[in-house]
Parts: structure tokens; sequence; C-alpha cells
């Protein structure tokens, strides 16, 4: 994907050139290894500090929220869906967007440059799903790979064996928040675990706590999770949280066929009433 | 000063011998990375790791601390009275820690002891800790120790500083408190004091990483304050608090009052100056609710404050956790090296 970046920079320099945005906002290289630096241009003699390769795994989604500008955005298959996502949830418009589209090979795990982060792996939409240019061309996107198998795993476990699965994946949560503050749904202006009045959870190290927290942040990802795994990059502890999020995404498809991000011409499922919505869930 | 010899074939037999007198913590293996735990009665420290993921700071300062408990019952009569939370301040020792970290507890003492106050908690367990610490022959591409102060084989904070030399360790024993924790390990064997410095200037070398900061002092805050990188330096910054957790130097704690039913605990949880939360007034007011002013409150704290308030260099000791970890890239390195080298219109 490194051949991308002579286009991404030819983009990004014209359109800042013409004025027709105000900043590109991409990734610039990071200072230690198998990292970049989400990063803002806004003069074209500094788009040669745009870098493009297997280590842009944060979503840029998340630095779009609520800004003004004329923006031109990087987007590769997740992150023009989390767009999406912002554009049906009032956090950017359409208009003050340029998506400078990047057709994706998958972002590499960032502790094993050898093997593609895991929801890159069972990516189905490499390509991005909404864009105003290309910087190459489009991809295959990946055919007969099994989304769900590790939450098909998790459903088949015994209540006692689900429990203490869960218990051991939230070992070492530190509670420092870097899964939802990189996540591009998670833009509450006060999330639920600051609350005060009332308070909803405790702020310590309490495991009852810790998994509140987990649980309730997945529950208000539901129908809107575009599985880009910026929670798991960010998280220091390597905690695989994704494991709650890809449950109700799959639920999302089974019950609703419904995935987040591909369309700006439907309301999630989770937003709106259907005289057919199922209701077996329902106890 | 005493230098002792500990032949590596008794070195397992002597952390048994400590551990009818002390609490033991140390570096293990917990999960896939090592961190500080107090160790079981079967377990060692791994003192072939690196460096830990979090500090050890969490062995005297816990990420969540019970300091009372008390009655919201109005049938006690003891009701509404906070009473100490029951606390086990009996020797600990922490084994094999970094000499960064070290210092890092001399730093934040200043914190927590000083002439007007005194924090009970954090004193009574830094008190009855024996640092012992293992000084690093092999540092990360992302230590610059030495340029915060510190080093490798930096002494500061420790009661033993050990040296691997192959076969053995050698264990100069810095404090009584140290030579007490050998002799109690059984550990007597006459040591090689001459050792220490040829493996210190080696160690040195290693620590390529470099950043400038002799001109912070001399700086004007206000101008720093005012610098115009701010926005740009913080603009992948998530506003986690992975970089304050990480760090063996952030203090930082919130209250709360937790009840259940009628009784309750009034804890102390680690906070972060990266969050909005953390600033905000009863009013709704909130002096940094912008992403900038929270960033540049983490560093101007560490680098400028911090400096000019008690003359004794950085609030930060170069142990690179804060690089290593940040999800957005945020580098405490470029951020010092920019700060150091402003230049205030005039």
């Amino acid at each position: 994907m490194e051949s991308y970046i002579g286009k991404i920079k030819e983009i990004s320099e014209r359109l800042l050139n013409d004025g027709t945005v105000e900043c590109v906002v991409g990734f610039r290289k990071g200072t230690v290894a198998l990292t970049n630096e989400p990063c803002m241009i806004t003069k074209a003699s500094d788009v040669q500090d745009l870098v493009w390769d297997e280590n842009c795994r944060l979503n840029l989604a998340n630095y779009l929220t609520g800004r003004k500008e004329k923006i031109a955005v990087i987007a590769k298959g997740c992150d023009s869906r989390n767009i999406v996502n912002h554009i049906i949830e009032n956090k950017i418009s359409r208009e003050q967007l340029v998506i400078i589209g990047v057709p994706c090979k998958g972002m590499v795990d960032k502790n094993n440059p050898e093997v593609l982060q895991a929801n890159c792996a069972t990516c189905l939409h490499r390509n991005p799903v909404i864009y105003d240019e290309l910087c190459a061309d489009l991809v295959e996107e990946q055919k007969e790979v099994d989304r769900y198998e590790d939450v098909r795993k998790i459903e088949a476990m015994e209540t006692q064996d689900k429990w203490a699965f869960f218990e051991d994946l939230l070992t070492g949560c530190t509670r420092c928040y870097a899964c939802k503050n990189a996540c591009p749904l998670c833009y509450c202006p006060t999330c639920f675990v600051d609350e005060s009045q009332p308070q909803w959870i405790g702020k310590g190290t309490d495991p009852i706590d810790i998994r509140t927290y987990h649980f309730l942040r997945a529950y208000h990802c539901a129908g809107r999770c575009t599985d880009c795994g910026a929670c798991e990059a960010a998280c220091p502890q390597n905690i695989k949280m994704r494991h709650f999020t890809k449950k109700l995404e799959k639920d999302c498809n089974e019950l609703y066929g419904w995935e987040a991000g591909l369309t700006v011409d439907q309301r999630p499922p989770l937003d709106s009433f259907k005289v057919d919505d199922p209701d077996k869930f329902i106890m | 000063m005493k230098v002792i010899k500990i032949d590596k074939n008794i070195w397992a037999g002597g952390i048994d011998s400590l551990r009818s007198g002390y609490r033991l913590f140390g570096p293990v293996m917990q999960g896939d990375a090592h961190e500080y735990k107090e160790l079981t009665s079967d377990e060692t420290p791994d003192m072939a790791y690196t460096n830990t993921r979090l500090s050890p700071k969490s062995v005297v300062f816990p990420q969540s601390e019970p300091m009372f408990t008390y009655s919201l019952d109005e049938n006690n009569p003891e009701h509404h009275i906070l009473k100490d939370a029951p606390k086990d301040y009996s020797p600990r020792a922490v084994i094999g820690m970094r000499p960064c970290d070290a210092k890092a507890l001399s730093l934040v003492r200043m914190n927590f002891d000083t002439e007007e106050y005194r924090d009970p908690f954090w004193m009574n367990s830094y008190d009855a800790t024996t640092f012992v610490g293992l000084a690093c022959d092999s540092p990360c591409e992302t230590c610059f120790c030495t340029s915060a102060g510190c080093g490798p084989y930096h002494e500061e904070g420790f009661d033993v500083l050990l040296s691997d030399c192959g076969d053995a360790y050698e264990a100069k024993a810095l404090t009584e408190k140290g030579e007490k924790l050998l002799a109690a390990a059984g550990w007597t064997a006459e040591g090689d004091a001459s050792v220490f410095e040829p493996k210190k200037a080696e160690a040195e070398a290693k620590i390529v990483c470099k950043v400038e900061s002799s001109n912070l002092r001399g700086k004007n805050s206000l101008d720093l304050y005012d610098a115009p990188f701010w926005k740009e330096l913080s603009f992948a910054c998530i506003n986690c608090g992975t970089c304050t957790y990480a760090c063996p130097t952030c203090w930082c704690f919130d209250i709360q009052d937790e009840n259940k039913g009628t009784e309750g605990v009034r804890m102390r949880n680690w906070d972060s100056c990266m969050t909005s939360l953390f600033t905000l007034h009863g009013s709704g007011h909130n002096p940094r609710d912008q992403k900038h002013q929270r960033f540049r409150q983490r560093f101007m704290h560490k680098l400028k404050y911090f400096v000019d308030k008690y003359d004794k260099g950085l609030m930060c000791v170069g142990c690179g956790r804060c690089v290593q970890q940040c999800p957005a890239n945020i580098d405490i390195r470029t951020i010092c090296n920019k700060m150091n080298g402003y230049e205030a219109a005039s």
C-alpha cells in the first residue's frame, strides 16, 4: 500500500492549492516502529509529511467529529463506513468532506507485523463505500471469510465458562478509556462513565465496574460498529474487546440483515421502527 | 558501601528466605507482558524482563485504594464518622525494579511528603518498602533516561542495586534497609564493587536517544503556554489515560465515596489530567474543556511547572512507557525538544 502515497499527496496538494479544502486529515510517520500518527495538514507544502502503510490503524473518522472546516480525509474501507455513520448521526456533513478513498489491503497487527490485524483478516469492505477521489484501483474484496467463528465459539459456551472467558478477557483493564476514545462512535459530550448525577458506575478497578463499562459501551455501539478495530489497536493492555462488539454486529446482521455504515440513505435498525421488526429477544 | 555477590544458584533460596519477613513484589509475566504484582509463595520475580507495561508505582500507590470506611446507618452511634480503612504496612520489598522507576518514586515523594502535608497512605507504604533495583544492561529503544536526570545504573531511591553479571548478581547495598534485606536473604559473600563503573558506562552508551531540556528552566512559562504549537502537537491525541496510568511520575488521584446500602468506603483512584472530567467544576465551568488545553497541561506540568517549582529537573525519568504505549504516537521526546527549542517572538 506504500505505493498509494504518491497519489494521496498529489490529490491532497491539489485540494489544498485550489482551496477546495482547508485541511487534509491523514497520517504522518510515527516516531516508534509500527506506528503512524494521525495528523492534519493545512499547507500544500506539508503534504510531503503524509504517509500510508499497514500501520495506519486508527480510524480517521474519529478526527472529524464536530469539525467546522472543509476537510479532505483519507479513508480506508472502515473509515469510510464510519464517515457514513457520522453523516447519518449529524456529526459532520457530507458537503464538508472530500473523501480520498484508500482501497485497503489490511493493517498489520501492532504486536506482530507478520500477520494482519484480526478485524482486517475477516474484513468484507476493504474498499471505501463512499469517496470523491481514489488513490488506487479498487481491490478485490475478500470472499469466503468466516466473520463470526470466534463469536460462535463463545455463544456455544456454558454460562459459567462464558463468564470466566469474559473475566479473563478484561483482566488488566485500567479504565484508561483508550478504546472508547479511539472509537468514532464514542462522541457523547459526557460519557456515561463520567456522569455523576446519577453516577452509573464506580471509577475504580472493581471488576464489576470494569465489566459494566465494557458491556455498556458495547451496547452503545450496536448496529453502529464497523469493526474497524481501532479499540483493540489503541488498547495498551491488548484487551480484545471486539468480542463484545462483534457479537452485537452478528446479531444486527442476523436480525435485521444490517451492516453498519454502508449507505447514507437508510436509517440504522436501532434508530428506526418497522412493524415487522423481530422481537423474539424481548423477554 | 557494601557489595555482596549473589550466585544465581542461591538466588531463589534467598528469595524464599525473604518471604517470612517481607511481602514480596516483582515483575512476572501477566498475559502477554510483564507487570509488577505481589508474589505468591511459589512465584519468583522474572529477572529476565525488559520492562513492565505499568510502572511499580502501584506498590505504594494502588490504582484504587480504600482510605476510610463509614456507616450511613443513623442507628449506629458512630454513623458518618470516617474510620481508617484496614491496612497492611508490614515490611514489603520490590525485587527487580528499574532505576527509572525508583527515581520516579523519589520525584513523586516531593508531592506526597512536604513540609505542610504528609500523605499517610503513600508514605506509610513507601516507608514499609525496601527497593531492590536491577540495573539495565539492555535498554529499550524508547529509553531516554540519561536525558532525564537518570540512567541505567542510577541509584537514587534504591536500597539495593543489582547488576546482572552472568552467573551471579553483584548487589550494592545503598542503605541500612538494603543491608538488612541482603542479610535476611542469607546473601553474605563479598562482592566486587569494581564491576559497576564499567558496566554503567557500557549501559549508558547504549542509550542513544537524547532529549534536550536544558533551556526549559530559563523559559518564560507564559511564553510556552501561549506557544503556537499546542493544537498541532495535540491533534492526534485521543485524550485517554494511557500515558498517565503508565507513567511512574503521574501522581494525581480522585476521591470517591462508594456506598453499598448504608455502608461506605472512601476510595482514592488514579486520575488523569487528560480527561475533561479532571477539571470540571461544580458550576459546570471547565477551565480545560479543549483537548489541546489538557494536552498542554500534562507536558507543561512535567517539563516546566515541576522544573520551576522544585528545581530538581524534569518530572519525567525517561522510561519511555508513554512513548511505547500511546495509541496515537504522542511522543514526549518530540514535545520536550519542541518546548526546549521554542523562542517566543519578541
